[in-house]
C-alpha cells in the first residue's frame, strides 16, 4: 500500500501537474498507455471542475489524495468552492451550467467512463468530493468480460 | 500549444501540437479563430490532432466551437490523426457525427 497527497492552488497551469503526477503515482501498477491516457483524462476533468465551477476562477485549493490498495488505485480529488446543488443534473451527459462558454458538458461523464468506481458528493457552499477508482491487472481483465 | 497552418486549394489544414486543456485553449481558440478568419473563403478545414499528446473535455467544445464557427462560413470541418486517447473522448461525446474524421 502506497498513498501520496496533493494540494495545489486552483490554477489552470497546474492542470497538467496534477494529471501528469497521479499517472506517474500509478506507475507501480505497470498501467497501459490507454490507462494512463485514461487516469491522465479523470485528474484533468475533475481538476479542470475545481477551478472552472468550484473556484469559477477565484483564489482557492485543490486537495488530491491518491493511494494504491493491490491493483486498485484510488483518487480523491476535492475542493472547497460553491458546491454543486443538483448532482444529478450535474451527471447527465452534455449539461452545462456554462453554455456560452464552449463547455461540452462531458467531463463527468469522461469520469465515469474511464474509471472502475467514481462518486461525487457535494453540499452548496461547502465544496465538492470526486472518489473515483481505477483497476488493473487481472481484475481490470476480469471487469473488460 | 503550437499551431501551423496549411493552404492547399480549397482545404485549410490546421496542425495542433501539444496539451489542449483549461489552460492552453484560450491561446488555441484566439489562433485559431484568426486563421479561420484570414481563410474564410474556403471550403473545408482539416484540424491535425497528430501532434496532440493530450486532450480532455475542454478540447471538445473547443473543436465543436469551431465547428459552429466554420458553419457560420459555409465551411466543412474534419479531424485527422488523433491518438488513441484523443480518439476515445470524441467517439465518447459523439463529435464524429457533426465533425467526420479522414
Amino acid at each position: 500500500m502506497n498513498e501520496m497527497q496533493l494540494r495545489i492552488p486552483a490554477k489552470s497551469e497546474n492542470e497538467l501537474f496534477a494529471r501528469n503526477t497521479v499517472a506517474a503515482f500509478a506507475l507501480p501498477l505497470n498501467p497501459s498507455l490507454s490507462e494512463l491516457s485514461d487516469i491522465k483524462t479523470a485528474v484533468s476533468e475533475a481538476v479542470t471542475n475545481c477551478i472552472v465551477h468550484g473556484y469559477a476562477g477565484q483564489e482557492g485549493w485543490i486537495e488530491i489524495t491518491c493511494k494504491i490498495d493491490g491493483e486498485c488505485l484510488h483518487i480523491q480529488i476535492s475542493d472547497s468552492g460553491k458546491g454543486i446543488s443538483d448532482i444529478e443534473q450535474a451527471l447527465t451527459p452534455f449539461y452545462t451550467t456554462l453554455p456560452g462558454e464552449e463547455r461540452s458538458g462531458m467531463g463527468f461523464t469522461i469520469m465515469q467512463t474511464f474509471m472502475s468506481t467514481f462518486t461525487v458528493q457535494s453540499r452548496a457552499g461547502e465544496g465538492t468530493v470526486v472518489t473515483m477508482s481505477k483497476d488493473f491487472g487481472a481484475k481490470a481483465e476480469a471487469n473488460a468480460q | 500549444m503550437k499551431i501551423q497552418e496549411n493552404r492547399n486549394g480549397e482545404n485549410l489544414y490546421i496542425y495542433l501540437t501539444g496539451e489542449l486543456d483549461e489552460h492552453s485553449v484560450c491561446s488555441v481558440r484566439e489562433q485559431t479563430d484568426r486563421l479561420i478568419d484570414e481563410n474564410a473563403g474556403l471550403s473545408r478545414a482539416v484540424f491535425n490532432l497528430a501532434g496532440v499528446k493530450f486532450m480532455d473535455s475542454t478540447g471538445i467544445g473547443f473543436l465543436i466551437g469551431r465547428y459552429k464557427k466554420l458553419q457560420k462560413y459555409g465551411m466543412t470541418m474534419y479531424l485527422e490523426n488523433p491518438n488513441a486517447g484523443a480518439d476515445k473522448i470524441l467517439a465518447l461525446s459523439g463529435v464524429y457525427s457533426l465533425v467526420p474524421k479522414i
